[in-house]
């Protein structure tokens, strides 16, 4: 009996899981799929997940003709990459000075870090916008990029993780005589890998899919990073035509998740380690 | 003989190191290096954090706006017509009762989901794979997928609705219907987040726990959860709900793709009027004090989170 109740708990188990799967799933399997269709398939009265008349190269064209995707995508790299290598040349140091030197108002700056990783983004939006109006800034690469260059979590993240490194590991150093700035980038960034890399995917997912700041900072459209791309398209579209705005919310969409199926395991310990800090 | 010859070097280094740590320890040269790794970082700090922090709270008591010639300071003027003005607490409003529904069921279903992923060993990775992509993907995008689907006569689940006999809706057009549509698919993409920190919570209970717990008479699954599980869940949960009340409290996106505030501001919410003030009507002072009113929400959440780690939440 208790055999016959473990598989039923299990395949029980399944069926809930598999449910909720399929559920979570809906909204991209139904992008998919109306990514595939002719007009005439898109506005029917009835349930087909697979098209008739299959549309996918004139609707995968005609996304790619009406809106610049693949500039949005490269927007969406050039950003994305800026911010997490600036935020790391800036962090790093600084998060290494936190950690193992003694100086006068250490307590003081790391106050202030501690103060700073309060903020949230939209709160400040406002000032940050007259005052990159006055220096002339706005919708340029370096309005998209700048505000984030600073990243408070990313100086508390690596802090906490050099105070775990051994003072030995910089004093043998500083026996070798390398100077304070070669021992943040040779000894302490080398231990700091695990800890990089998890700060980086956390960087890299949340100013990818940035919305609020990029809507704000730039309108030329050369400079749309995808989801301001895709939005605009949608309101150019209104609603008319979904079979290309859904090819092009699928093209958008997909190499994020792509990498992420590559490198999932990576991808949720990295997100589950910063989510908790 | 090894260990002999180690031994003198070991012990000509310990000392020397003492020194040196208290020569180093508040020496000029310190100060000189710390000031170097440091400028880049706290200037930045003070011009695109501190500063706009400080900014903001002085801007909404004035009345500036982006292409005024002046402006003055006007005292609470700012926060008088806030608490006078319908809208405004239209948004506030709403903006809680969103929080109030994507915080209980998203904690809710992150945790059902992440007991059921454990409860067994099959397809795990693979569950939790599936369950974290709408955390990853690009919401925007996915909002449009949304709002197609939520179509009234053409949209999947209407048909589906029909399909099986039951009453269809307008799901973003109708004034009750447009903001806890919203939050489901607030819930929808955030319960993958808090699944993942439960994931983590519930491999670091110990299993000799369950093991005793098993001993002690708890038999069935439930009493095992009610005796162990939950009692050792309860500060990843109280951190789990806090997390989640901060990213709802910031809703935004799908409110200014799918809905614009509306329809008749029945989805209007804090960062939106924000915006439609900042940057669509160009009133700073104003929206400076939307934005200050939305800060004090989210420094009280943060605050309380902070205290939490700080008395080390274990994982």
């Amino acid at each position: 009996m208790p055999r016959v109740n473990a598989i039923l708990a299990g395949f029980l188990r399944h069926a809930i899981l598999l449910f909720l799967a399929v559920i979570v799933l809906l909204p991209f399997a139904w992008m998919i799929s109306t990514s595939l269709k002719p007009q005439a398939e898109v506005f029917l009265s009835e349930i087909r997940w697979w098209p008739e008349r299959l549309h996918v190269i004139e609707n995968y064209r005609a996304a790619f003709e009406k809106a610049p995707l693949a500039r949005f995508l490269l927007n969406g790299v050039i950003v994305t990459v800026s911010i997490f290598v600036l935020q790391v040349l800036i962090a790093l140091p600084a998060a290494y000075a936190l950690a193992k030197l003694r100086f006068w108002g250490r307590e003081t700056v790391f106050a202030l870090v501690l103060f700073c990783i309060l903020i949230p983004p939209q709160a400040i939006a406002v000032p940050l916008f007259l005052l990159f109006h006055h220096i002339g800034i706005l919708d340029s690469y370096a309005a998209l990029i700048l505000p984030f260059t600073i990243s408070v979590f990313g100086i508390f993240l690596m802090r906490q993780f050099f105070m775990t490194v051994p003072d030995d590991l910089v004093d043998a150093a500083r026996m070798d005589g390398i100077s304070e700035y070669g021992i943040v980038w040779w000894v302490m960034l080398p231990t700091a890998i695990p800890a990089v890399t998890a700060f980086g995917i956390f960087s890299v997912v949340a100013h990818w899919n940035d919305y609020f700041w990029p809507l704000i900072a730039v309108n030329s459209k050369h400079l749309f990073t995808p989801p301001v791309g895709v939005a605009t398209f949608r309101n150019e579209e209104a609603g008319t035509d979904y079979g290309p705005l859904m090819a092009a919310a699928t093209i958008i969409i997909t190499p994020l998740i792509l990498v992420f199926l590559v490198a999932q395991r990576r991808f949720i310990e990295g997100i589950t380690f910063t989510g908790m800090k | 003989m090894v260990d002999a010859s180690l031994a003198p070097q070991a012990g000509y280094h310990r000392p020397s190191r003492a020194i040196r740590a208290e020569t180093y320890k508040g020496s000029w040269l310190n100060e000189r290096t710390a000031l170097m790794l440091l400028t880049p970082a706290t200037s930045l700090m003070g011009l695109l954090l501190i500063g706009p922090i400080v900014a903001v709270l002085l801007m909404s008591f004035t009345d500036y706006q982006l292409g005024a010639a002046t402006w003055s300071f006007v005292g609470i003027a700012n926060y008088a017509d806030l608490w006078t003005d319908k809208v405004f607490w239209r948004a506030l409003t709403n903006t809680l009762f969103y929080v109030g529904i994507v915080v209980p069921a998203s904690v809710l279903l992150g945790l059902g989901i992440a007991l059921l992923i454990e409860a067994g060993t099959t397809l795990r990775a693979f569950y939790r794979a599936v369950f974290f992509i709408p955390v990853m993907a690009t919401l925007i995008a996915i909002a449009i997928s949304w709002e197609y689907m939520l179509h009234p006569q053409f949209g999947l689940i209407n048909l589906m609705l029909k399909a099986v006999g039951l009453p269809t809706y307008a799901w973003l057009a109708e004034p009750e219907l447009a903001l806890t549509t919203l939050a489901v698919i607030g819930v929808w993409q955030l319960f993958g987040f808090n699944m993942v920190l439960f994931l983590a919570g519930l491999v670091s209970i110990p299993k000799h726990l369950y093991e005793a717990a098993e001993m002690d008479g708890a038999r069935s699954a439930w009493s095992r959860f009610r005796l162990v599980t939950w009692p050792m869940l309860g500060p990843v949960t109280m951190f789990v709900v806090l997390i989640s009340a901060i990213r709802s409290f910031q809703v935004f996106d799908t409110v200014h793709v799918l809905t614009k505030g509306g329809p008749s501001k029945a989805s209007e919410v804090l960062l939106y009027s924000m915006y439609t003030e900042g940057f669509e009507f160009f009133r700073s002072g104003l929206a400076a004090a939307i934005a200050v009113v939305f800060l004090a929400f989210v420094l009280v959440l943060t605050l309380i989170k902070s205290r939490l780690i700080e008395r080390k939440v274990h994982f």
